[in-house]
């Protein structure tokens, strides 16, 4: 029970802190964490001990220094360290901006964990993965009625990913028209996300970055004087990091497309538009989504996740292979598109996130789709008018208009003050068993926060979480020093961050770590 | 949904008309249409998007799922002999209970604060997979070994400022379309040959195609085809005196028992951790790791997070974070290395808890058990007439090429007949290696039982005559 029935915020909390060794610490000798089955005598007695009939020079003599540790404090180990770590499970998850940390059902979950799925080689005969194949399949053609785009590939691994599919499409394409050398210019925003440049520049292309105008608008004019015969595509972001809607999308794809360029749709977070605007309508030739974000698979840490990836049909033939495709009774891999540029990822992709979007989809159907949209953007808006609100934020760019699924603020006036900066502001924000996310690349924002709701979290939650943005406010106005000493109640306290930057003092292993600053 | 009261759907609490109105009221419009005003109406889909009902309850959403998933027979219902870079090893029941923690399932990118567990799970990952490297810098996994392979040749590139790379010719065929859509156009491959008897790399045509542009050499071992590259010093060796690097790709469950590439000249050592104590999944349970020596040409090249052990305000207290951050795409866009984002950090997670339980002895006594199992597949199948295993005369570990040209069936064939007696026979080489006309890949490990291999060498022999 809360003992304060005024406030929704949470001021006993703490987060576990266990004060966890390293796991080398935990080690001593001869205890083990599992057995390896025995090698029945028949076989012993057939092949020998089988090291001794290996090359002398490729045995390893001294085995790897791991840890010796038995079962069940293996167990407790990461047990402990899983507890100092806030899923969105555990936090309201609205502070990891451009992220879309909704609900991942649990029921997905028992899906991806049946032998049906987990014990499944992807190289199996095509007779025994039809159940597989059918998932895949199925989610391709959900993904073309919300894109509008002809065909999808389930391969990439992540939205960077297929932002590398992606454009290794665009460079196929004009090689296979003889002109992949004369076009070598990619053009961005940049407020599209940071991979949308970085992986052109992997593929070879001098990258053309727009900036926006005091609105928060790039203008079609800036585009028009970058498009030239060296455009080789587009990739964007819509809407960009600040929620923004860019409403000239139409008139930016027809530019880039009369240069004879391709149109890359970066749609890794399409939450706030699922059936209310569609890849096809704003002109793009290709479009990705990250199932892991609005499809609702979980994030993991960090993946494994899917960057499942549209094309119209005529550029069908240039996606990565094997495609899955249906022959009216049996779903089969098809590996012969004529243009295709080979693969981005092993065999298919991660079918666990796809397995997920599939039943998270069937789950809702369209008109769930649509309410999922709407009642993001209605969170969203929500926000933005409470935090317009609090002392010290601002809500840059496009002074008055609503917003789509998230908002790029600023902490700027907060800041000069009263010397708390966002770092502060995230730092604080834990002690509440929040999450404020402190990365907003690139910094044009100043004292940048980004907040997305997602249709997940109610109302009650959501206000949960504007109480402690304003608590923390009131704070860093009254006591600034409170907010810039925290966190006390997290995990652990400020860090030095000072030697992550110094290649004699970082240590990206134990060892090294011992090596650097454990002199013995 | 029916059109008189309207579901509120369980993942969706806010749509809730009471609560939506108030919250509409404090924004001050009146319709949720309103907040879209800013996308024109030309870019308005107006039509229903053709989707399937949906399938409201949990319940009957569970009955359609699994209808559809009980179409597939999975490895555990067989008994199954393919690997080919994706492999059958046995999962401790603690990989899944820390696996499918809420915590770690559903975090993504948090403070290093709240969120400190998954930095110190992640740099425990790393440094574990240090210690059986034998080197000081892991990467928070990437993707899968394809793209852990593709970077470590970009590395390789960017280190020497060179542009050409030598890749030996019996690497994964499917590994070398990820590096090759990867490299290309800034990179140029170049593919070494094997010795047939052998399948190790002809080191004269190592040396006739090293030129002062060759950034690197990339084999892999145990090779694709299972056999083991003895000549791993010597390899390196002609890449050092050209002063191109040696880029490894390596099975590190094997390495309990296998010197690491790190011990025989490697610069770089690339691999997959799905073995690791993740599930095949259908080819959803890989990540890639990246290795190498501690030096800051190496450490400034890598593309991904490099999560370091630092010190915090109060004594004795560990705190993690970004090694060198600024390199990195998130900073510094184009001008960063690569890209980064969203890879396979869970399966580094599980990867690392498998580590801490197999220990060394673990590690050493697998590769023991696998090899041993192996040898003794290798050994009946060749008594089998027509069958000889492996095909080449070199050491393997768990993979091995059986060889059935005497048998005159194709590999598709024997597969057929094999499935029928429920087993799932090794990957059909015909399609990618065609001079080897009617070979496949088979992959025993430590979850073989001596029955499994002897139904397996029955069914041949059954299937054969």
């Amino acid at each position: 029970m809360r003992a304060n029935k005024n406030t929704r915020l949470r001021n006993s909390f703490h987060q576990a802190k266990w004060d966890e060794p390293i796991i080398f610490e935990l080690s001593r000798k001869g205890e083990r964490g599992i057995l390896i089955p025995e090698v029945e005598k028949e076989i012993e007695e057939s092949v020998g001990d089988g090291i001794s009939t290996l090359p002398e020079n490729l045995v390893r003599k001294k085995p790897p220094a791991l840890p010796e540790i038995s079962q069940m404090r293996v167990l407790k180990h990461f047990l402990r360290l899983s507890q100092q770590c806030l899923g969105a499970d555990f936090n309201i998850d609205l502070g990891q901006g451009t992220c879309t940390m909704k609900y991942s059902p649990k029921v997905n979950e028992t899906f991806v964990r049946s032998p049906k799925v987990a014990a499944l080689h992807p190289l199996q005969d095509e007779s025994t993965i039809q159940g597989a194949l059918e998932i895949m399949y199925q989610l391709d053609l959900y993904l073309r009625e919300i894109s509008g785009l002809d065909h999808f590939s389930l391969q990439p691994g992540g939205g960077s990913h297929a932002i590398l599919a992606m454009t290794s499409i665009i460079h196929a394409y004009h090689e296979s028209r003889g002109e992949a050398g004369k076009r070598d210019e990619i053009i961005t925003t940049i407020l599209s996300h940071p991979s949308d440049a970085a992986v052109a520049a992997v593929k070879g292309y001098k990258v053309i970055t727009l900036y926006h105008d005091e609105n928060g608008y790039v203008e079609v004019e800036a585009l028009k004087k970058a498009v030239s015969e060296k455009t080789a595509g587009l990739l964007i972001t819509n809407p960009e990091d600040t929620g923004i809607f860019n409403p000239k999308i139409a008139e930016f794809t027809k530019v880039v497309r009369e240069a004879g360029g391709l149109c890359g749709y970066d749609q890794a977070n399409a939450n706030g538009i699922l059936s209310i605007t569609r890849a096809k309508e704003a002109g793009f030739d290709i479009c990705f989504f990250n199932l892991h974000k609005t499809f609702s698979s979980p994030h993991g840490c960090g993946g494994p996740a899917t960057g499942a990836l549209g094309v119209t049909e005529r550029l069908r033939d240039y996606l990565p292979i094997p495609v899955v495709e249906f022959d009216g009774e049996k779903y089969f891999l098809n590996y012969d598109l004529p243009h295709t540029i080979g693969k981005v990822r092993g065999f298919l992709g991660v079918f666990p996130a796809a397995l997920r979007a599939y039943a998270w989809i069937r789950s809702l159907g369209a008109e769930g789709l649509k309410e999922v949209a709407q009642v993001a953007v209605l969170n969203n808006n929500y926000i933005l008018e409470k935090v317009k609100r609090l002392k010290g934020a601002s809500a840059p760019y496009a002074e008055g208009k609503h917003r789509i699924e998230q908002v790029r603020y600023s902490w700027e006036k907060l800041t000069e003050e009263t010397g708390v900066t966002t770092e502060d502001v995230t730092c604080r924000m834990a002690d509440f068993g929040f999450h404020l996310w402190s990365s907003h690349h690139p910094f044009i924002v100043s004292e940048p926060f980004t907040i997305e709701p997602t249709e997940s979290y109610s109302k009650d939650e959501i206000d949960e979480y504007l109480e402690g943005l304003e608590r923390i406010v009131e704070e860093a106005y009254e006591n600034p020093d409170k907010v810039k000493n925290a966190p006390y109640n997290s995990v652990i306290h400020k860090i030095d961050h000072s030697t992550l930057d110094d290649p004699k003092k970082w240590a990206i292993t134990w060892r090294a770590y011992l090596k650097k600053h454990k002199k013995k | 949904m029916s059109k008189k009261e309207k579901m509120v759907h369980p993942y969706i609490p806010n749509s809730v008309p009471e609560v939506k109105a108030k919250m509409l009221e404090e924004i001050g419009v009146k319709d949720i249409e309103e907040l879209y005003q800013e996308i024109p109406e030309g870019l308005r889909f107006k039509g229903e998007m053709d989707l399937p009902k949906p399938l409201l309850s949990e319940c009957a959403l569970k009955r359609h799922v699994e209808k559809i998933l009980a179409k597939n027979q999975a490895c555990e219902e067989n008994i199954n002999f393919l690997g080919a870079g994706c492999w059958q090893h046995h999962v401790p029941a603690i990989c899944d209970e820390i696996n499918q923690r809420s915590e770690f399932l559903t975090a993504y990118a948090g403070e290093p604060y709240e969120d400190h567990g998954r930095f110190q799970a992640l740099f425990e990952y790393e440094s574990l997979m240090g210690e059986l490297l034998d080197v000081e810098v892991v990467n928070v996994p990437t993707y899968d070994w394809c793209q852990a392979a593709s970077t470590s040749i970009r590395m390789a590139g960017r280190i020497t400022g060179r542009r050409e790379i030598l890749i030996s010719d019996t690497v994964s065929p499917e590994r070398l379309l990820v590096i090759k859509n990867y490299c290309q156009p800034v990179m140029v491959l170049k593919m070494v040959k094997h010795s047939p008897g052998t399948g190790l790399m002809e080191l004269e045509d190592l040396k006739a195609k090293m030129t002062s542009e060759t950034a690197g050499i990339y084999f892999e071992n145990p090779s694709y085809l299972g056999f083991i590259e003895s000549q791993g010093q010597a390899v390196s060796d002609i890449a050092h005196e050209n002063g191109a690097l040696c880029v490894v790709g390596v099975d590190p469950i094997s390495l309990g028992i296998i010197v690491p590439p790190s011990h025989y000249g490697a610069d770089i050592a690339c691999g997959d951790i799905q073995g690791l104590g993740n599930y095949l999944s259908f080819g959803g349970g890989h990540g890639g790791f990246i290795a190498t020596r501690d030096e800051e040409k190496f450490v400034m090249e890598y593309p991904s997070r490099l999560f370091g052990v630092t010190k915090t305000s109060v004594e004795g207290e560990y705190g993690f974070g970004d090694v060198a951050y600024d390199r990195t795409s998130f900073g510094v866009r184009e001008e960063g290395k690569e890209f980064v984002g969203t890879h396979a950090a869970l399966c580094g997670i599980t990867a690392g808890v498998y580590l801490a339980l197999m220990g060394p002895k673990g590690m050493q006594e697998l590769g023991k058990t696998i090899r041993q199992k192996s040898q003794y597949a290798m050994k009946k199948l060749s008594e089998i007439k027509g069958v000889k295993a492996p095909l080449f005369d070199s050491s393997h570990f768990k993979e091995f090429v059986v060889d059935f040209n005497e048998t005159e069936k194709t590999v598709k064939e024997i597969n057929a007949s094999l499935r029928e007696r429920g087993i799932f026979g090794g990957k059909d080489l015909s399609r990618d290696f065609p001079e080897l006309g009617s070979c496949a890949l088979y992959c025993v490990t430590e979850v073989h039982a001596k029955d499994d291999i002897d139904k397996l060498a029955q069914a041949l022999e059954d299937c054969l005559e």
